[in-house]
């Protein structure tokens, strides 16, 4: 069963000592693989063309959480730039703020995508294993916006179109 | 604490008491899927729906208006492929010759004030324009809309614009749209709700309404939610009571008063929308071709308007008018009022229903260098062709193509 509280470690997406922003869907899972339909072929290419970051689909173990900036997953709307961070058993991504289309996507196949307002890179050491609580709303012992009932209702049931089975019983 | 307009629209579609930011679900009155992105949603209903893939096929319709007929293979299987779904689940399908879906959704009485509307077209918050809710969304949301009858969404922050004024006589809906995209460009409201009131919203037309609420999506908000006035209630033959409106004391993020007393007519030069200028600044400009129509220009009233300043008149020599009604239902009116006419008789290419010039080239694209005033809503580089697009009304359009070089429709009156 899905749980809202996880424990992991967290990847922190930083640059000289600041929270990358503005990381684009070209930078989570790059055009030239857009071909790929499978999502266990996904992982692999993950974060492949984000500098600072391209072995991150190596190093990445599941259950791992990923903190970021502003305006996450701007740009193209593709499913993969979600889909690739289940496939490498990824839990969740925190982050300042999202692109719209991609906060869409990630809620309606079940990613938790958890917005953190004030999120600070010197908060946090880089691969510390912290505890997510997207109830409660809490990164560690700092504050993140938990879970909205909708993202929660998707999140449980699987996926968006899992939830739409759940109304008719 | 009163309500915004939209927050009232939410909660009468099952999003409770509702404030901006809050994340809820709501029932979505007409679900539909256009030609561009309505395979995907087929497909994802195949996929995903299970046994019983359609919520209410009573409000789950198709309409086709990108490529109408058909001009490309994969549009075309594209098409059949939703006919043939839409046979199979006994959905309504409003086929290449209806014309503009979210037109169409209007004329019809489903996007009445108050209802809430969702489908493939970014540009469905256009039914702002009567009060009501619309949003454009992706594939697999719209699929969902179709299995459930719901979507989520977040409530985006409500703020108020106060229009103070009447433009110039010659200025129309769009000039004052234009003007929005002047004062605001496109990030000062992004992602919010904008209702706007003022004097010249309260006596204007439907097809006024439309015009303006159709610039949203190019303001960058959610949606533009105008109160619907006597004439739009006429419309619906609805009362005041049974429309909705904001509380007297609704509490907005931020009110703003843009002031259009005196506003002359305004065009948006390339590249984009916000690039916006008064028209007399582009007069010496040699046009080339002239589009009138689309979502934002297509109502029958728009092109009675056209007509009225073509009849009698002739396009000038080397200028292309292209004219494309927004529905087949204006076509028909035009054609039986004798207004096909003036406009054939002034030298118009006239073609069927649909979103025309705006979308695939379906009356033409425009070459390197060719200069093009369209009545449309997006002037990108690409989205109409390579040439430059300048966006205008109907005035403007209809001025520039009898003068062959761009003219404000005060000066037609003196030709
Ligand atoms: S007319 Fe243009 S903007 Fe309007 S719905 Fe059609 S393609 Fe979209």
């Amino acid at each position: 069963m899905a749980s809202l509280k996880i424990q992991g470690r967290l990847w922190v997406l930083q640059r000289n000592g600041e929270l990358i922003s503005d990381i684009d869907t070209d930078m989570i899972f790059h055009n030239q693989y857009l071909a790929i339909t499978d999502i266990a072929k996904m992982g692999q290419y993950a974060f492949d063309n984000l500098e600072g970051f391209k072995d991150f689909a190596k190093l990445a173990k599941p259950g791992d959480i990923v903190l970021a900036g502003d305006n996450f997953g701007s740009g193209s709307s593709r499913q993969q730039a979600v889909d690739c961070f289940t496939s490498l058993g990824v839990k969740a991504v925190i982050a300042r703020s999202y692109g719209a289309i991609y906060k869409r996507n990630a809620i309606n196949s079940a990613f938790p995508v958890i917005t953190m307002p004030d999120a600070k890179a010197s908060d946090f050491s880089h691969l510390e294993t912290v505890v997510l609580d997207m109830e409660k709303g809490l990164l560690r012992d700092r504050k993140v916006e938990p879970m909205s009932g909708v993202q929660k209702d998707i999140f449980f049931a699987g996926g968006l179109f899992q939830y739409a089975e759940t109304l008719k019983k | 604490m009163g309500r915004t307009l939209i927050q009232k629209i939410i909660s009468k579609h099952g999003g409770g008491e509702c404030a901006g930011g809050d994340v809820v679900w709501m029932d979505i009155d007409n679900r539909s899927a256009r030609d561009f992105a309505g395979a995907n949603v087929v497909g994802n209903l195949e996929k995903y729906g299970g046994d019983s893939p359609i919520a209410d096929p009573e409000k789950t319709f198709f309409t086709f208006d990108c490529n109408v007929p058909a001009n490309t293979i994969p549009y075309a299987t594209n098409q059949h492929r939703i006919r043939l779904y839409a046979r199979e689940q006994h959905l309504k399908v409003w086929d290449v010759n209806a014309g503009i879906g979210s037109h169409v959704v209007i004329e019809e009485g489903l996007a009445k004030p108050g209802t809430t509307t969702i489908g493939t077209d970014s540009h469905l918050n256009i039914m702002g324009a009567v009060g009501a809710f619309g949003q454009g969304m992706g594939d697999v949301d719209t699929a969902f809309a179709f299995k459930s009858g719901k979507i989520w969404f977040q409530v985006p922050e409500s703020v108020k614009v106060t229009l103070k004024g009447m433009p110039a006589p010659g200025t129309e809906a769009k000039d004052v749209a234009l003007a929005m995209l002047r004062e605001f460009g496109s990030h000062t409201l992004l992602g919010k709700s904008v209702e706007v009131q003022g004097e010249w919203l309260d006596q204007a037309e439907l097809s006024d309404c439309i015009t303006f609420a159709s610039l949203g999506t190019e303001l960058g908000a959610i949606i533009i939610l105008l109160p619907p006035n006597q004439k739009v209630l006429d419309a619906f033959s609805m009362k005041r009571e049974e429309a909705v409106y904001a509380d007297d004391d609704a509490v907005y993020e931020k009110e703003y008063t843009l002031d259009i007393t005196g506003l002359t007519p305004l065009l948006a030069a390339p590249p984009n929308p916000h690039n916006v200028h008064a028209v007399s600044e582009y007069a010496d400009t040699k046009v080339d071709g002239v589009f009138i129509g689309s979502c934002t220009n297509g109502s029958y009233a728009d092109m009675a308007y056209a007509a009225k300043l073509l009849k009698g008149r002739k396009v000038a020599d080397g200028v292309m008018l292209k004219v494309v009604p927004a529905t087949r239902t204006t076509w028909m009116r035009l054609l039986h009022e004798g207004l096909l006419a003036d406009l054939f008789d002034a030298g118009a290419i006239v073609s069927n229903a649909g979103c025309g010039g705006c979308a695939s080239g379906q009356i033409g694209m425009t070459g390197s260098g060719e200069v093009q005033i369209s009545t449309s809503n997006r002037n990108f580089t690409g989205k109409q062709g390579k040439g430059d697009t300048y966006l205008a009304g109907i005035g403007t359009a209809a001025a520039s193509a009898v003068l062959g070089r761009i003219a404000s429709v005060n000066e037609l009156e003196e030709v």
